[in-house]
């Protein structure tokens, strides 16, 4: 079932523009510089950065994911909620090919990355590349037991930046990405092990971004941390929009409501609804979804 | 929503706040309906005490309005409401303003009714009120019935006998003006009748914007400020939105 919409489509997106090109000359808002972005939000829509299409997943005979598809926004938040084991990980994990890792697992169907229409669960296509592509954030912080000045360059220098002076130059731009310039920047050469849980989640999120990912997968990025450190990733993660496509996995359903432009529900491994965060979350179509978000399933 | 299925949340307090505030709320337009039926008889049939009583029952009317926001603000606060949940509090805190306005509108029918109704002002005078006065009543009533029941269909029904209302009051209008045309001295009585009239097509205002908080909450569409013709053409053509399912694009 294809519902009416204005985006693009796969027969009219032209053939090689990328998502990243936006029609120059657009008028800035009433509200001056601050709100141009909004405004520029309200007035396009955005464009689909990556497209899944019939994507199934099996561990071993079990089928964790059923047929889903979902057009990814381009520099828009993307949330998955659902109740747990309902597959919202496992698809997360599909997009950096992270179940490569286990034995008998298999996709089926495609993710489809635009503009190179490169398939990232496509047989031929290296997880390594992929990962290298795909940023990724995972529950608990995990930095590497070094400096953080190293956590955040290690990326870089795996793709084989060794000039000081550039490396240093990408670990300010993401540790100011991450918005922990102010706070780490006079100590860069201090065991990110001694960083609090909110400030290690957004070196984590400092490294991956280093490597200038074109989708970044936040798998619960905040149940870790308390309010006031998850309030500074969410609030991380709406500036972040600017620049990367974010899709988030989270449990908790105001996080989603808050931070996401689009939201997904899925529940035992299909997707049920997915729509624009605002109508999910006060005029859901489906009574599922409705018995979810306003926490009747029993 | 169309079951007004409230009481099957995993968190039962949660339940019970919002059954409290849906109760209260019908509490309220219990009085408020008692309120306009009281007012009437103050101005049809000269009866003092009934004028009193709508004066009176104001403030309990003030005091529930107040606290069913309090109940709603809380239920915002502690248990952030979303889909269905969402829109009935939004309902509710709407509709009680509106029902106590409508409660302010009987005050003054019933003010201007029992205060008059020992001058040379007599009942009979303000007959020509009896019928504008009953539309509206049944307004009041079959909204708040709506609002009880969740009945959008019902719903726009009602909203849409307001034009009832606008047409009698236009036409009381033209009356007081010949009145006053006609004879002076009828000038006094025939502002007081004006006064009425726009108290009691107010209520049927207050009335219809009940009906379209039910619609609201049935369906999710805000359909102020929208025509009723085109209302019901789109409750009819998508009573709910698409869930966007196995779709490629991006929904809008």
């Amino acid at each position: 079932m294809n519902a009416v919409s204005n985006t693009i489509t796969e027969s009219t997106r032209p053939p090689d523009t990328g998502p990243t090109q936006r029609p120059s000359g657009r008028q800035p808002g009433p509200g001056g510089a601050g709100s141009r972005i909004e405004d520029s939000r309200e007035a396009r829509p955005p464009q689909v950065r990556a497209e899944v299409r019939n994507l199934s997943f099996y561990y071993g005979q079990n089928r964790a994911l059923k047929d889903i598809n979902i057009p990814i926004a381009d520099r828009q938040v993307t949330a998955l909620i659902g109740p747990s084991g309902c597959g919202k990980s496992t698809f997360l994990r599909c997009f950096n090919r992270m179940h490569d890792l286990q034995i008998g697992t298999r996709y089926q169907g495609s993710i489809t990355l635009y503009p190179e229409n490169l398939n990232l669960v496509g047989r031929d296509v290296d997880p390594i590349e992929v990962r290298m592509r795909i940023g990724m954030v995972f529950q608990k912080p995990n930095p590497f037991p070094k400096s953080i000045f190293e956590n955040v360059a290690y990326g870089l220098r795996l793709r084989g930046v060794t000039r000081r002076s550039l490396l240093a130059e990408e670990v300010e731009q993401a540790l100011r990405g991450a918005a922990l310039w102010e706070e780490v920047g006079d100590r860069l050469h201090e065991s990110a092990m001694a960083l609090s849980g909110g400030q290690m989640q957004r070196l984590c999120i400092a490294r991956a971004l280093a490597t200038k990912p074109e989708i970044l997968l936040c798998d619960e990025p905040t149940s870790a941390l308390d309010p006031i450190a998850t309030a500074k990733i969410e609030e991380l993660i709406s500036t972040l929009r600017a620049k990367v496509t974010v899709l988030i996995v989270t449990h908790n359903m105001q996080q989603a409501a808050r931070i996401s432009d689009y939201t997904a529900f899925m529940y035992l491994g299909e997707l049920v609804e997915f729509g624009q965060a605002g109508r999910i979350f006060t005029n859901p179509a489906k009574k599922a979804t409705e018995d979810y978000i306003t926490g009747r399933y029993g | 929503m169309e079951n007004a299925d409230l009481s099957h949340h995993i968190v039962s307090r949660f339940n019970e706040d919002l059954e409290r505030a849906r109760s209260n709320v019908l509490r309220m337009g219990g009085l408020v309906e008692s309120q306009l039926a009281l007012a009437l008889r103050a101005l049809l049939d000269g009866d003092l005490a009934a004028g009193n009583e709508v004066v009176r029952s104001e403030y309990e009317v003030n005091a529930l309005q107040v606290s069913i926001d309090d109940e709603c603000n809380r239920i915002l606060a502690t248990r952030a409401p979303t889909a269905s949940d969402l829109r009935l509090v939004v309902a509710i805190i709407k509709t009680v303003t509106d029902m106590e306005r409508i409660g302010d509108e009987a005050e003054k029918v019933g003010y201007i009714g029992s205060h008059h109704s020992n001058l040379d002002h007599a009942p009979e005078h303000y007959r020509v009120m009896r019928h504008l006065g009953g539309v509206v009543q049944d307004m009041v009533r079959d909204a708040l019935d709506c609002f009880a029941r969740l009945d959008a269909t019902e719903a726009l029904a009602v909203a849409k006998r307001d034009h009832l209302v606008d047409e009698e009051y236009e036409s009381i209008q033209r009356q007081c003006i010949t009145f006053m045309i006609e004879d002076p001295r009828t000038i006094r009585r025939a502002i007081d009748l004006l006064w009425i009239s726009r108290a009691l097509e107010r209520i049927g205002d207050h009335a219809k914007n009940i009906c379209e908080y039910v619609i609201y909450m049935v369906h999710g569409k805000d359909i102020r400020h929208i025509s009723l013709k085109d209302v019901e053409k789109q409750l009819q053509a998508e009573p709910r939105p698409p869930a966007v399912l196995g779709g490629t694009e991006l929904p809008q």
